[in-house]
């Protein structure tokens, strides 16, 4: 699988207060509308602007703070296609997984990616390709890479239950 | 070559011999935390198709993140989780007249050394204070947890840090841990497992312990641990629910840092809009005008936070243009405040005494801003946004620093203050 879209760049320690504000954490409970509220408190035109697949890039610690799965739901409402980033908050990190949102930790990229270009990634290939070149990144563990594919923890533990 | 606790404890709880840093494993958990949440999670639940909560007696629920509820949304959502509740014969249930459930779980009694506790909140790490590894996880996570009783869980690289010296008076375990976060920065320990140990650390309190655990998370920390010892057993013996076993690191264990602090010297420390780890000594921003103090949350909301601040306020005015918010962590603390005459001090100061509750800390209610306020906060976190409004500052300190800074209406240091 591969996607292409267009690049949007933030820092470091992008926290989930404003990728997701606690004033709507126990208000809003629809995916959709979660979404129009994405990166409120950072970017108030993300939401309004992005389009399916684009792609977010930031610094180290993303998604650091609350444990709040929402911000990996209103991303992926939002259609965010993937998030690489030079490191990430490790409760953000395992959300992604379970919500099957692209968390992918490529310093190189980072690094090498402006605002606004567009960008493709090659999930099977480990794959990023951008202005300045290709960069490659690590697969997910064995272990955690059935609950991606299996389209989020939810979906896999039906998987294993057999339900 | 001697193993961490975070290998001890996590290949005890895979069912492993033995396991080393960087493993995946699957764990089943002792205690699993949710809060407000809980009604969003029993909705994941249900989307994976089973009825029942395969272990009910591991879960512990309690209310605080709005309450009372502040709306018809917020109502509706404790309802939700009330009825979840009955139907899934949850014993342990708190309401809104418990506390703060960093606070709560520790006191009924469901914290103890040797533990392994998961909560879908990221500040689960507080219970590191009593020797158990804990750590926040996802909301899908909880929900699959209630239905397999299990998770998997990267075992973690230890870094130890080691706080010796002798604490200067005005400065206090949050200014200690303010101080770590701002030399480490918010991910200075991303990932790892943080093992609090040296001199100060043992002759901390268990209050002052939380604090250092709790805030573990604002550097990156997967959990904060500190050595259960008398203290933590004296803590805990007319609380612990059930029989535990005490799992401490080996004296040989592989560290993978160690970092020494001498706190000798260390004056107050405030963290400063908009992240955690921007954190200066109290001299930098001494001045700096203030609208809202608030004393509490499950950082510093416990009797010896409230009794510092009556003791620095005691028969003294607040200045006129702040409002000091006040919320004990639990009912406990409440009615222990309240009977050693703490509150009727905090009063008279002009203190607005809430119920316990995690307020406005994370903006929901009781007490959020308005644009182009300044807020000085015992809590912990000050990310643009928080306390409701992303115009709004809000400044984070020890309780001490900021009853003494409700005071004169602006950042002051506690140390002039001090009887």
């Amino acid at each position: 699988m591969s996607i292409k879209g267009k690049v949007w760049k933030y820092g470091d320690d992008v926290n989930t207060d404003v990728i997701f504000p606690g004033k709507y954490t126990y208000t809003i409970t629809d995916p959709n509308k979660m979404a129009q509220h994405a990166l409120e408190d950072l970017d108030p035109e993300f939401a309004k602007k992005v389009k399916k697949n684009d792609v977010i890039i930031a610094g180290e610690n993303f998604g650091c703070g609350s444990s709040r799965e929402q911000a990996v739901t209103c991303l992926k409402y939002a259609g965010v296609g993937a998030v690489i980033a030079k490191s990430f908050s490790r409760i953000f990190f395992r959300n992604a997984i379970n919500q099957a949102l692209p968390a992918i930790e490529c310093k190189e990229a980072v690094d090498n990616i402006t605002s606004g270009e567009e960008v493709s990634i090659d999930f099977e290939k480990g794959e990023i390709s951008c202005n300045k070149g290709v960069f490659g990144f690590s697969p997910l563990p064995k272990e955690i890479l059935s609950i991606f594919n299996d389209g989020g923890l939810i979906p896999h533990v039906k998987k294993i239950l057999k339900i | 070559m001697g193993k961490t606790f975070a290998e001890k404890i996590l290949a005890i709880k895979s069912g492993k011999e033995s396991v080393v840093a960087g493993e995946i494993v699957t764990v089943s958990p002792d205690v699993v935390l949710s809060h407000d949440n809980t009604a969003a999670i029993s909705k994941k639940f249900k989307q994976i198709g089973i009825d029942k909560v395969k272990y009910p007696e591991k879960l512990v629920i309690p209310l605080d993140h709005c309450v009372p509820a502040a709306s018809e949304k917020y109502a509706s959502n404790h309802k939700t989780i009330r009825e979840f509740v009955r139907e899934q014969k949850i014993e342990n249930f708190y309401d809104i007249n418990t506390g703060v459930c960093h606070q709560v779980l520790p006191e009924k009694g469901h914290v103890l050394p040797g533990t392994l506790i998961l909560g879908a909140d990221s500040h689960t790490t507080t219970y590191g204070a009593f020797g158990a590894f804990s750590a926040g996880i996802g909301r899908s996570e909880v929900a699959s947890i209630w239905a397999t009783d299990e998770i998997w869980l990267k075992v973690p690289e230890t870094i130890k840090i080691n706080i010796e010296g002798k604490i200067p008076s005005g400065v206090y375990p949050k200014d200690i841990i303010l101080h770590i976060i701002g030399n480490l920065g918010a991910d200075g320990v991303l990932y790892k497992a943080v093992e609090f140990s040296g001199k100060v650390v043992r002759e901390m309190s268990i209050s002052g312990r939380m604090t250092l655990c709790n805030m573990a998370v604002e550097m990156g920390a997967k959990n904060g641990y500190v050595e259960a010892d008398e203290k933590t057993i004296e803590w805990l013996t007319p609380r612990a629910n059930k029989k535990y076993e005490i799992i401490k690191s080996d004296s040989d264990a592989k560290f993978e840092k160690i970092i020494n602090y001498d706190i000798s010297k260390l004056e107050p420390q405030i963290a400063c809009p908009h992240t955690v780890d921007n954190v200066k000594p109290v001299s930098k921003v001494i001045g700096t005008k203030i609208d809202q103090a608030l004393i509490g949350t499950c950082t510093n909301g416990r009797i010896e936070d409230l009794k510092i601040a009556s003791q620095i306020l005691k028969g003294k005015r607040i200045s006129d243009r702040v409002r000091l918010l006040v919320f004990p962590a639990s009912m406990e603390i409440y009615a222990e405040a309240m009977e050693l005459g703490i509150l009727r001090e905090l009063i008279r100061s002009g203190a607005v005494i809430m119920n316990p509750g995690c307020g406005p800390c994370l903006g929901a209610h009781e007490g959020v801003l308005a644009p182009g306020e300044v807020c000085l906060s015992t809590a912990n976190r000050n990310f643009k946004g928080r306390m409701g409004c992303k115009e709004a500052e809000v400044y984070l300190a020890s309780p001490a620093t900021v009853a003494a800074s409700s005071l004169y209406g602006e950042i002051t240091d506690v140390r002039g203050n001090l009887k």
